[in-house]
């Protein structure tokens, strides 16, 4: 039940408030404990199959200045959180940002340090931020497809759709909540789910009607996916077995694309079991697709070369097949996107690419 | 104006055999004298339009300020361009010197070389150039107009006004006209000279420029330059007390070449070796010369003219052998630490000023010193190379600065340990800070006749950057201490705004009393603070500089520590609270004992009489704590 679960966070919060307090009366300076959120921290869960964080912590001590910072901005986040779910409301990351503003000394000095506090406190607590009431500004992307949802709207109501008959060409928006009180998939009738990094693609594939031809079942990532993106993706391939694979643009930071599906994004650690499918298999564009398809490319900026490199030390792309790809592309210094493919024509995505890619991956006979 | 400073041993010996004086008289008697001006020009700082503005200037404010230390008298001088059509002004320069009797106004003025200090020994400003008579002839030749001089000698004297010209062919100054006039003046001189040339303020290169570095290096003189745009600029005087008087000294024995040697020994007029020796150099005694020729195996009775080239030069490996005292340095004027501070703090806005003057040392038997300064951080740019302010027996010095050994000192340090940024550990600087270098000495050795940059002595060279690593070095204390200041500031916002509010917010959190959050406070800061505030303040003519030392106990425990305060050795020490455990020469040493645990303690001194802006920081060194548990003060 929800209430349980705002009770949980409540209690979690509340425990962060009592150890500074603790400490205080003990003659200790207050410390909070965390772990390291970098590639340098994370290991692979043989259970959950997903990247998790390890044990390596780091310690925030009222010590240092800032840290001291963040223990207050804590406190006071915890009492907004505690309001928040007394008074049954919610609030944008942004506008909890933005109400900082009040809290003096405390105040953010910018939105990305609220955002992670936020992730911090689902971390320490083992809660979701959606058990503290916050919800990210950005909306999920959108999906095409023989899929059948059944969703509760604002006012209680349950609504039943199609995503390809009940939509229009924009297809169905993912709500920032999938969870299952909120949303459940009564039917489906596909064979695969491709999740698309591009618009421009998703647009190509919806147009070229490559849903309905090749039974699939079309999400639309938007670049680096919304957590309820991936989420929505991790219960479609959880509950109804279609597999699921990433077509995105053949550069370093489509592959980190791919590892936020497939893998657990570094950020999102925490909560990879609930966000990533680790049967998602990456389609292209591959650094291999660049040579076989002789792709239109553009040279690698300073940039891609650095984040490739970081890449191959990420333990994430640490197996036989990345390694490959990682180092052939910084071998031939090029990159191309995935709409390089219509050099061959408009059609030549649908009718060709996507069924040889699909066949080799043993998806489509 | 003061008797006119004529070129006197302005070529260091090895350099050119001769001084130039000598040479360029001789060449006065072959052609006429504009024909050699001419000639000369480069040679004389007349080559450009811009340098022959600077020349000028530089010739009649040196003169100026000769004449006014001259006669003990703190200088005032005021320097006015005017201008009269493109490529023409009229330069003035007033001094409140003795002022000169009227039958030697048209010598000084008018005569190339007329002098009166020929063979003297001392550190003097004419050194570094021709001397105002080129730069009346300079004028004449280039505009056709007279020189005007006004002088006046005392109060109820008149003054006399002359007009003035050279007669080019026999090198003979002509008083066109010569009269008495009223001026309201008790004494002093004015000079008025006609002279082509170009007048640029952005330059740096500028005559706004030049007046600003003289005043930096001459404390004691106050001096108005008023620009061709009417444009008023005051350089003000910022001490009392005039640079010492220097006096003559003979050449010292160290290092003197074979040849200077050979020609003393020959033109002596001493009959035997021993007297040669005591008279004619600087510290060498009846002993020492016995001594010197039992060394070179030369007979002491033997007469100086029938000295050979052998004993001389045995003569002359004997004066390194022999115990010899340096050369007397009161024929040497250097501007002191004090006084170089205040003139630069006059000039520049910087936080940190620091200067050392080198005890004076000799090379090749010429007695020299060597003074630095850095300033740093205030007004100074932080993108920009270090600016190096040189001087020459108080003169500065604007071109060729790439070849002076002022600059190679400079470059060959590695700055990067001491908080400035450099390139590769060589070459000059970056960052906030300014270098002033100044050598003073009976005669500088100029890299060429123009007298724009000192030749790489190793001597020099050594000296300069010994004085520059120890300024250095004050430095980076003090921007080390600058940055624990920083840290300071961190740790008092850290214990008085935010952890007041943790303590409350968290818990507010849970519904309890708000906790004591002093025993935190010691284990998060634990340090001792110390920190210092210095007022200055006058009373009835009397000047006091309170120094409040406060001790704060930021640590779990009791603390006891020693600490060592740094004074002015000029300061006298006026009341102490509480009285210092130990005073020692320019040190005063306190025990702080028994401080508990967010404790306060203060101690408190007076320093008299010293000025405002002498002692700004006080120079704090501690014992009896471990360096990481002590904020505000140096390790001893």
């Amino acid at each position: 039940m929800a209430t349980d679960r705002y009770k949980k966070a409540v209690k979690g919060l509340e425990a962060i408030a009592e150890e500074v307090y603790n400490d205080f009366i003990k003659g200790d300076i207050p410390k909070m404990s965390i772990p390291v959120r970098t590639k340098k921290n994370i290991v692979f869960d043989d259970d959950l199959h997903v990247w998790k964080y390890g044990s390596n912590l780091t310690h925030r001590s009222a010590k240092e200045l800032g840290s001291a910072y963040t223990l207050l901005r804590t406190m006071y986040i915890i009492d907004f959180i505690r309001e928040m779910i007394k008074t049954k409301k919610s609030s944008t990351l942004r506008e909890m940002y933005y109400i900082s503003e009040g809290w003096e000394i405390a105040k953010f000095p910018d939105q990305n340090t609220s955002n992670r506090l936020a992730e911090d406190l689902e971390i320490i607590t083992k809660s979701l931020r959606e058990d503290f009431k916050l919800r990210p500004e950005e909306d999920g992307a959108r999906v095409i497809g023989n899929v059948t949802i059944q969703e509760v709207n604002r006012k209680g109501e349950k609504k039943t759709f199609n995503c390809r008959d009940d939509v229009g060409d924009s297809g169905y928006g993912i709500p920032y909540n999938v969870e299952k009180e909120k949303l459940t998939f009564k039917d489906v009738d596909a064979d695969f789910v491709v999740a698309i990094e591009t618009g421009g693609m998703f647009d190509r594939l919806v147009e070229n009607g490559f849903d309905e031809d090749s039974r699939a079942v079309l999400v639309h990532l938007k670049g680096q996916p919304a957590r309820s993106t991936r989420r929505f993706i991790k219960r479609l391939n959880e509950e109804t077995k279609l597999p699921v694979v990433v077509f995105t643009d053949g550069d370093p930071w489509s592959f980190r694309i791919f590892a936020s599906v497939a893998y657990g994004a570094i950020k999102t650690a925490h909560i990879s079991e609930y966000l990533a499918t680790p049967t998602a298999r990456y389609l292209g564009i591959t650094p291999s697709d660049i040579v076989n398809y002789e792709l239109p490319t553009d040279k690698l900026t300073d940039q891609d070369v650095h984040a490739l490199k970081s890449e191959l030390t990420d333990p994430r792309f640490g197996d036989e097949y990345w390694q490959g790809e990682i180092k052939l592309q910084l071998d031939m210094d090029k990159k191309s996107e995935q709409q390089a493919l219509a050099k061959y024509g408009l059609d030549y995505v649908t009718d060709t690419y996507l069924p040889e890619r699909l066949t080799e991956m043993g998806i489509l006979n | 104006m003061a008797q006119e400073e004529v070129v006197e041993n302005g070529i260091p010996a090895g350099v050119v055999e001769e001084p130039i004086a000598h040479r360029l008289a001789e060449d006065l008697k072959e052609i006429s004298v504009a024909e050699f001006f001419e000639r000369n020009k480069h040679i004389l700082g007349f080559d450009s339009l811009h340098r022959a503005m600077l020349t000028a200037v530089k010739e009649a404010v040196d003169n100026a300020l000769d004449a006014c230390e001259e006669s003990e008298v703190l200088p005032d001088i005021a320097v006015q361009i005017e201008k009269v059509k493109k490529d023409e002004y009229i330069l003035s320069v007033e001094d409140n010197g003795p002022g000169i009797v009227k039958n030697q106004i048209p010598n000084i003025f008018g005569r190339l070389l007329y002098g009166s200090r020929f063979h003297a020994i001392r550190q003097s400003r004419g050194q570094q150039g021709i001397g105002i008579s080129a730069v009346v002839m300079y004028g004449q030749l280039t505009t056709g107009h007279p020189t005007r001089v006004i002088s006046k000698i005392g109060e109820d004297m008149p003054a006399y006004e002359v007009d003035l010209l050279i007669d080019t062919k026999r090198n003979r100054p002509e008083a066109l006209r010569t009269e008495a006039v009223h001026w309201d003046k008790p004494n002093g001189t004015k000079v008025m000279i006609n002279i082509v040339a170009r007048y640029a303020k952005e330059r740096r290169q500028s005559v706004y420029e030049y007046l600003k570095a003289t005043a930096i290096v001459n404390p004691h003189a106050h001096i108005t330059f008023i620009d061709p745009h009417g444009e008023e600029y005051v350089f003000p005087r910022v001490t009392e007390i005039p640079p010492e008087k220097t006096v003559a000294i003979k050449p010292h024995p160290l290092g003197i070449e074979l040849g200077t040697l050979m020609k003393m020994a020959r033109s002596s007029e001493s009959y035997k070796i021993t007297a040669f020796l005591v008279n004619e150099f600087s510290r060498i005694t009846n002993r020492t010369a016995k001594e010197i020729c039992r060394k070179a195996d030369v007979d002491s009775l033997l007469r100086p003219q029938d000295m050979n080239r052998v004993q001389a030069s045995r003569i002359l490996e004997a004066f390194n052998m022999v115990k010899i005292m340096a050369p007397p340095t009161d024929c040497l004027s250097p501007i002191g630490d004090l006084l170089m501070r205040k003139g630069l703090k006059k000039e520049i806005d910087a936080k940190f000023a620091y200067t050392v003057t080198r005890a004076p040392t000799v090379f090749s038997g010429n007695p020299f010193q060597v003074e630095v300064g850095i300033v740093y951080g205030g007004d100074i740019v932080q993108e920009n190379q270090v600016k190096i302010l040189r001087y020459a027996n108080r003169v500065p010095l604007l071109y060729q600065q790439g070849g002076c050994v002022t600059t190679h000192g400079v470059e060959g340090i590695d700055w990067r340990p001491y908080g400035l940024e450099q390139r590769g550990g060589q070459g000059i600087p970056v960052g906030p800070a300014m270098v002033i270098i100044h050598v003073g000495s009976t005669n500088v050795p100029f890299t060429s006749e123009s007298k724009e940059s000192i030749a790489d002595v190793p001597e020099i060279y050594q000296e300069i950057q010994l004085a520059l690593r120890e300024c250095a070095r004050k430095m980076k204390a003090h921007i080390n201490k600058k940055e624990k200041l920083k840290k300071i500031a961190e740790k008092y916002e850290l214990i008085q705004k935010v952890l007041p509010e943790l303590a409350k917010k968290s818990a507010a959190v849970i519904g309890k009393d708000v906790p004591s959050i002093e025993v935190v406070v010691t284990k998060i800061m634990n340090v001792v603070v110390i920190d210092d505030k210095v007022e200055h303040e006058k009373v009835d003519d009397k000047k006091f500089t309170t120094v409040d030392i406060e001790f704060t106990n930021y640590t779990p425990k009791q603390r006891n520590i020693t600490i060592y305060c740094k004074v002015p050795v000029e300061a006298e020490i006026g009341d102490t609270d509480p009285k210092p455990f130990k005073r020692e020469e320019g040190l005063l040493i306190w025990k702080v004992s028994k401080m508990k645990p967010t404790e306060k303690r203060h101690v408190i001194f007076k320093l008299v009489g010293l000025d405002k802006g002498d002692y700004e920081e006080a120079d704090l060194y501690f014992e009896g704590m471990r360096a990481e548990n002590v904020i505000g003060a140096e390790p001893l």
